[in-house]
């Protein structure tokens, strides 16, 4: 009896409080983070809300707890590898000698901005210098001297500072190079795989060289394209970031992440569903709006499933692609590092592992979220 | 005189590993323009598939169908179809869906005059606060609405409807019957529809067609329903004849799945 007037009770003021417009709905938002894959925040959206606290507590204590221990575990293990895991010319760096590692890449990388800053600051001086000179000689008249000062000055200013690249340059140049690889692997995948969704020639043609070629490693990749950058693009100057080096390991990324988005976006196209084809059909679209209109949105999700699958695939192999083609990315950081072969630049690399394992992870997020944001709800009736 | 919608020998004939399936045959139909016919029978004798090889979804393999003077051959929106189904494209507002068919259809037409055309259409069926709203966001006979606009939308020569209610709730059917009179009454398009719901037969049509049991189904008997027009559910349900018509109706069917039986357990 007692429940039933608890139920009743509890229902009156939510639909009291519903007519309000902008109500804090702990549901809606706690499913939002869900959605974003932010699932870990959920029980605390829940728990501004006031729905269960109780319960959220207990999901929060364990969603914080459970991870952390296993972390100290993992650190535990680490650190005792640290102490036993040694050879005569280098051993494994323990967790704090790490630490300091990465203290000393962040003062080295900021050392480094400031240098830069100083460098053309002190050019800028001089370019000031030369043009002040380039004046007092206009006023002289001596015509010949004014443009070797104006010439001189152009040079101080457009000088571009060549430092050594710091481990966060690097980090930007892997995201710029699986960028490129990425979206040369989306804009041959999709179409590729549209056509093998639509036509089952094109698929029955194509299945061989897809089955072949997806299996193989980037090492193996790697001297094929290397040929042909060097082939078809010219090495421009040392000082541009569109290295040949990039070009190369873009292309492995390429061939290696180009299957997933290919595969599933056949698979997706040729499962479009058949009533979707008979409202086609019954308009007569034409192709081109048959594909754009219908094909396309319906496969939409299974296309960004494998484009997920294709950055992962992507990220992964980037860090050996960078170390074959000596492109200044995280894989050159860590081959460097491995050839310093000291406990000091280990200790740099497992850095660099748990950025590359970050980023790789951020990389996966965003492009769950598109994936989410793709996907409609299937109608029911 | 000619009729505006005829089908002479119409059959489909599915190749099997067994031998051919032969689902049906000789089916023979004639209709004036502006008319709007039901057809019933048992489950399974063919009726979607006559009605879809009407549509061209469907490949006829025997007969042919004229429609307006001229042979069909494939479909094409001068027959709008409903499904049981509404199959709106479900990453597309409502508006987008009717618009989708409104633009293919009347291409010459202005951009103003195609927002009128959707505007109408998605109003007439009810739906004036919900034209950006997505199917996941429409009640099952909100959908059916969208659907009904769909169709009407393109000006069909025929519209074509498979159990286009059979999904829904007994409220949301008599209403969505409703409109569905309603527009018909306004544009008097030659109409076929596939229904199991015999009140609703005999609600919307000028004759119920009694397709026979399959294989090699055909038209079997053919009722006319002479209540006046324009109808109201009340007025007609007070005449005896409807329940004459009701009767017949349900008796037919009653055969029907009496010789289905026989005919299993035979088997
Ligand atoms: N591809 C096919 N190959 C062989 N037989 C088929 C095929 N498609 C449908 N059939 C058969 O055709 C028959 C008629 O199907 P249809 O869907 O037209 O029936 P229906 O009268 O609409 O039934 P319901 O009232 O249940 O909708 C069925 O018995 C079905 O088994
Ligand atoms: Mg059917």
């Amino acid at each position: 009896m007692s429940t039933v007037t608890n139920t009743t009770e509890g229902t009156v003021p939510k639909k009291k409080s519903s007519r309000k417009l902008f109500k804090y709905n702990p549901n809606r938002v706690a499913h939002t983070l869900d959605q974003l894959g932010l699932g870990y925040f959920s029980p605390i959206a829940r728990l501004i809300g006031g729905d269960e606290p109780r319960k959220q507590f207990r999901e929060i204590t364990s969603n914080t707890f459970l991870p952390m221990l296993a972390f100290a575990i993992f650190i535990g293990i680490w650190g005792i590898c640290a102490q036993f895991v040694v050879s005569d010319s280098t051993r494994i760096p323990s967790p704090a000698q790490t630490w300091t590692a990465w203290q000393g890449m962040v003062d080295f990388a900021e050392a480094e901005k400031l240098k830069e800053a100083e460098y053309y600051e002190s050019n800028e001086e001089r370019a000031i210098k030369m043009e002040t000179k380039a004046k007092t000689a206009e006023e002289a008249g001596q015509l010949d001297k004014v443009e070797r000062y104006n010439g001189m000055a152009e040079k101080f200013r457009t000088k571009v500072y060549q430092g050594a690249t710091t481990f966060f340059d690097q980090i930007g140049i892997s995201l710029i190079t699986v960028a490129v690889g990425f979206l040369a692997a989306t804009l041959l995948g999709v179409p590729i795989g549209i056509l093998c969704g639509i036509s089952k020639k094109v698929n029955v043609a194509l299945n061989p060289i897809i089955q072949l070629f997806k299996p193989v490693s980037p090492l193996a990749w790697f001297p094929i394209v290397f040929v042909f950058t060097t082939w078809g693009i010219e090495q421009p100057e040392s000082t541009s970031i569109w290295q040949r080096a990039l070009w190369t390991s873009a292309g492995v990324v390429t061939l290696c992440s180009i299957w997933p988005t290919l595969i599933n976006t056949a698979v997706g196209v040729a499962s479009v569903d058949k009533d979707h084809l008979n409202v086609a059909k019954v308009l007569k679209l034409g192709w081109f709006k048959r594909i754009w209109k219908i094909i396309l949105p319906s496969s939409l999700p299974l296309i960004f499933t494998g484009l997920r699958l294709s950055i992962g695939v992507g990220w992964m192999v980037l860090v050996a692609s960078d170390m074959m083609a000596q492109n200044q990315g995280l894989g050159k950081f860590v081959w460097d590092m491995y050839q310093n072969g000291d406990t000091q630049s280990t200790a740099q690399i497992i850095i660099a592992v748990f950025f590359i394992g970050a980023i790789g992870f951020l990389l996966d997020r965003v492009m769950l979220v598109c994936q989410r944001l793709v996907t409609f709800e299937e109608q029911t009736i | 005189m000619s009729a505006y919608f005829e089908t002479f020998k119409l059959g489909k004939t599915y190749k099997t590993p067994k031998g051919d399936a032969v689902i049906v045959k000789n089916f023979n139909l004639k209709m004036k323009k502006g008319e709007f016919v039901c057809v019933i029978g048992h489950s399974g004798c063919g009726k979607s598939t006559v009605l879809s090889m009407v549509a061209g979804l469907n490949e006829i393999t025997d007969g042919g169908v004229i429609l307006d003077g001229s042979e069909i051959n494939g479909a094409a929106p001068d027959r709008g179809v409903v499904f049981q189904s509404p199959c709106l494209l479900p990453w597309m507002s409502a508006w987008d869906n009717v618009m989708l068919g409104v633009k293919q259809v009347y291409y010459h037409a202005s951009n103003h005059e195609r927002k009128q055309i959707v505007e109408y259409y998605l109003t007439v069926v009810g739906l004036s606060g919900s034209f950006n709203k997505r199917p996941d966001e429409l009640s099952g006979g909100m959908r059916q609405r969208v659907g009904l606009a769909r169709a009407f939308a393109l000006s069909p020569k025929m519209l074509l409807l498979d159990e286009p209610f059979g999904m829904l709730d007994k409220l949301t059917k008599f209403e969505l019957q409703k409109v569905l009179l309603d527009l018909w009454n306004r544009e008097r398009l030659t109409a076929m529809m596939i229904t199991h719901d015999v009140d609703e037969a005999i609600y919307l049509a000028d004759r119920v067609i009694m397709m026979t049991n399959g294989p090699a189904a055909g038209v079997g008997d053919i009722l006319e329903i002479n209540l006046p027009r324009p109808r109201n559910r009340q007025e007609i349900m007070s005449q005896e004849q409807y329940y004459d018509y009701r009767q017949f109706l349900l008796n037919f069917l009653q055969e029907r799945a009496d010789e289905g039986k026989e005919e299993r357990s035979a088997a």
